[in-house]
């Protein structure tokens, strides 16, 4: 597995902080996640060897927690808050529309076609007030009805024209 | 009756123009001032001080503060922990975020008392993996703090030192039930431990003594530190001590997150006169008052019985509009005050429709541990979607009430109880809508309706 520098520095690190190693599973499988874009079998056997386990207490892990994925998804990804308060203000039409702009289905495993992006529909992001409330990779945005939403797709995809 | 005036203490200084979430600013307003004064007490002190203001939990049990510290395993000689649940992920929720986004050393600081009040020496914040943002800024918060002492050995030129790390949730809903939570943080799937014997304040993080306060509860720990437990305790209401934040999701004008004494404003004050009321030509018609879990209230309903106030006990009779906000009025009225999260839905709504929403979310989330809950919680949103997506029986509703009637009481955590109150009380409440629903289906949806599963 090829892990930047950066990366094996915070895991030394990062391993430090638990009186006891297993606790630095999830972060472990974070940063390999930032780094190389998905969970792959070596990955599982790479954190088990480091901190001392098997590779399926890793394995249950990365299967249970909804944010690890085991494959590479689109460039960006668009996690839509499906939970009751965004529904309320359109949260269903608001994923609707970034499905169509991408073609393509909400879904954690899915990509749209040109590879760009990966348009997830997720539980509730905690910014109920300010609903319906969109997550584009690090990015909260709030209040994306339709006309909004669109606009968020043609950003992405001018920047993915650079 | 007109709204009283918030009364910000947590959030004095959110959304303030040109306060910033570095140590600088918070220095500037007073910072870190509580904590010098409290590594100068002794540490019962400052518990005792916590016990007298009667602080309640706020991340949904409303537990007693210091009660819970004082369950501490002392004897066992085992190192004790702090954890900060920073999970915020019941639905209707969104107050820790701006604590954390904008004010994070007030946390730092509570937690630091907190620390030094129960002899903790390693304190971990349990943060949501979708506040990647909330991780990074408390990352920094940390690294500032201990720079300038006030985290790390030899706090303060004491002998007295505690470490804070920041760890990341992944996206369960579960993880912020506090022993899913241990389980999470010990690097495993977070399957909740069963209640006797794992209490967290005996066996929790690593089976040693454990403390699990929500982020809200620890800045009021600052606070109490500053004022003392007896001042904290004339602010609220007697059983309600201190203030609250509120947060209004849904449909009312005005959404968002509100500081109030605890039980000195009304549902209906802070839904018309704070919120603004509906939204133009709609009427109130439910309202769920502490986050996703609680039990819902329809407009119109009526609750009657006995109280206390003061040493008497009078007669109460109040519609929705006139419940006080705090633990103890709601749940007399069948509900709970949970995590503040305040969830209001109008005429344009449809009750299945809408605990269709809800009971896709508890089947995603349960962990999968107990039968009743992994398979009730399928169930009842099974039955729900098919409803509203396929064919509704009139018989429906009387399978959702005996397939939801089956599961609390019998589960490992609360979950249970939690998925199976909505079905419970939209069924009690709106029991008329889920038989009509196979004709109401037949029938044009009315305007503004939106699609809600
Ligand atoms: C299913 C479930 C989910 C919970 N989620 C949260 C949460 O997101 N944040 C939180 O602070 N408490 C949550 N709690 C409550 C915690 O278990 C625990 O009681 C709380 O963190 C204790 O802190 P407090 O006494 O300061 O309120 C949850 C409880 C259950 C049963
Ligand atoms: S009640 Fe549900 S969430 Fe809680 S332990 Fe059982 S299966 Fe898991
Ligand atoms: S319901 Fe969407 S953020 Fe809470």
């Amino acid at each position: 597995m090829n892990l930047k520098l950066e990366t094996l520095t915070k895991i030394d690190e990062v391993i430090t902080h638990y009186p006891e190693k297993r606790s630095a599973t999830l972060p472990l499988l974070h940063l390999i996640q930032e780094d190389v874009g998905c969970i792959r079998e070596e990955a599982i056997e790479w954190i088990a060897q480091k901190l001392g386990l098997q590779p399926i207490n890793v394995y249950e892990v990365v299967t249970f927690y909804p944010m690890f994925r085991r494959q590479p998804i689109g460039r960006r990804h668009i996690k839509v808050c499906r939970t009751l308060s965004c529904a309320l203000m359109g949260g269903y039409k608001t994923c609707e529309t970034f499905e169509q702009e991408f073609n393509t289905r909400a879904g954690p495993t899915e990509v749209s076609p040109d590879g760009e992006v990966t348009v997830e529909f997720v539980e509730c992001l905690a910014s109920c007030g300010t609903a319906p409330v969109v997550l584009i990779d690090d990015e909260l945005h709030q209040k994306v009805d339709c006309a909004k939403a669109k606009q968020l797709a043609a950003q992405i995809k001018a920047e993915a024209k650079k | 009756m007109s709204a009283p005036e918030q009364c910000r203490i947590i959030f004095r200084h959110i959304d303030e123009p040109g306060y910033s979430n570095d140590l600088a600013c918070y220095v500037r307003h007073g910072g870190y001032e509580i904590l010098k004064k409290s590594v100068a007490m002794k540490p019962e002190a400052i518990v005792d001080e916590v016990k007298k203001s009667g602080l309640r939990g706020r991340g949904g049990a409303g537990f007693g503060c210091g009660l819970k510290w004082s369950l501490l395993d002392r004897k066992s000689g085992k190192p004790v922990y702090l954890i900060v649940n920073a999970d915020e992920s019941e639905p209707g929720t969104f107050k820790d975020r701006y604590i954390i986004h904008q004010d994070p050393h007030q946390l730092l600081e509570g937690i630091m008392i907190t620390c030094f009040a129960n002899n903790v020496k390693l304190a971990y914040i349990y943060i949501r993996g979708e506040f990647p943002h909330g991780a990074r800024i408390l990352e920094k918060a940390i690294a500032e703090a201990r720079a300038a002492n006030f985290v790390g050995p030899n706090i303060l030129g004491t002998a007295y030192g505690c470490e804070i790390y920041i760890h990341r949730g992944a996206g369960a809903y579960i993880c912020g039930e506090e022993t899913g939570l241990i389980e999470s943080l010990e690097g495993k799937r977070p399957n909740p431990r069963i209640k006797p014997p794992y209490f967290p304040a005996v066996l929790g993080l690593y089976q040693c003594p454990t403390i699990v306060n929500n982020v809200e509860t620890l800045c009021h720990v600052k606070h109490i530190a500053d004022m003392g437990g007896e001042a904290f305790s004339k602010i609220g209401t007697p059983g309600n001590t201190g203030t609250r934040i509120l947060c209004v999701s849904g449909h009312v004008q005005h959404p968002g997150y509100y500081e109030f004494e605890v039980g000195k404003i009304t549902m209906g004050q802070l839904l018309n006169d704070v919120c603004g009321g509906p939204l133009p030509g709609r009427k109130f018609k439910a309202v769920i008052p502490g986050g996703s879990s609680a039990k819902i209230l329809k407009f119109g309903e009526r609750f009657k019985g006995k109280r206390k106030v003061g040493a008497e006990m009078v007669d109460y009779d109040w519609g929705v509009e006139d419940v006080p906000m705090d633990f103890d009025s709601l749940g007399m009225i069948g509900t709970m005050g949970g995590s503040g999260g305040v969830i209001v839905m109008d005429d344009s709504v449809n009750m299945v429709e809408a605990l269709a929403n809800i009971n896709a979310f508890y089947a995603h989330e349960s962990c999968g541990q107990c039968t009743p809950c992994r398979e009730g919680s399928l169930w009842m949103k099974k039955i729900t979607s098919r409803m509203v997506h396929g064919t509704a029986r009139t018989e429906d509703a009387a399978l959702l009430k005996s397939v939801a009637d089956q599961i609390p009481g019998r589960t490992i955590c609360a979950f249970g109880e939690a998925c199976s109150w909505p079905t419970q009380s939209f069924l009690a409440k709106f029991g008329d809508e889920f038989k009509q629903y196979p004709e109401t289906k037949k029938a044009a949806k009315p305007a503004g309706a939106l699609e809600l599963v």
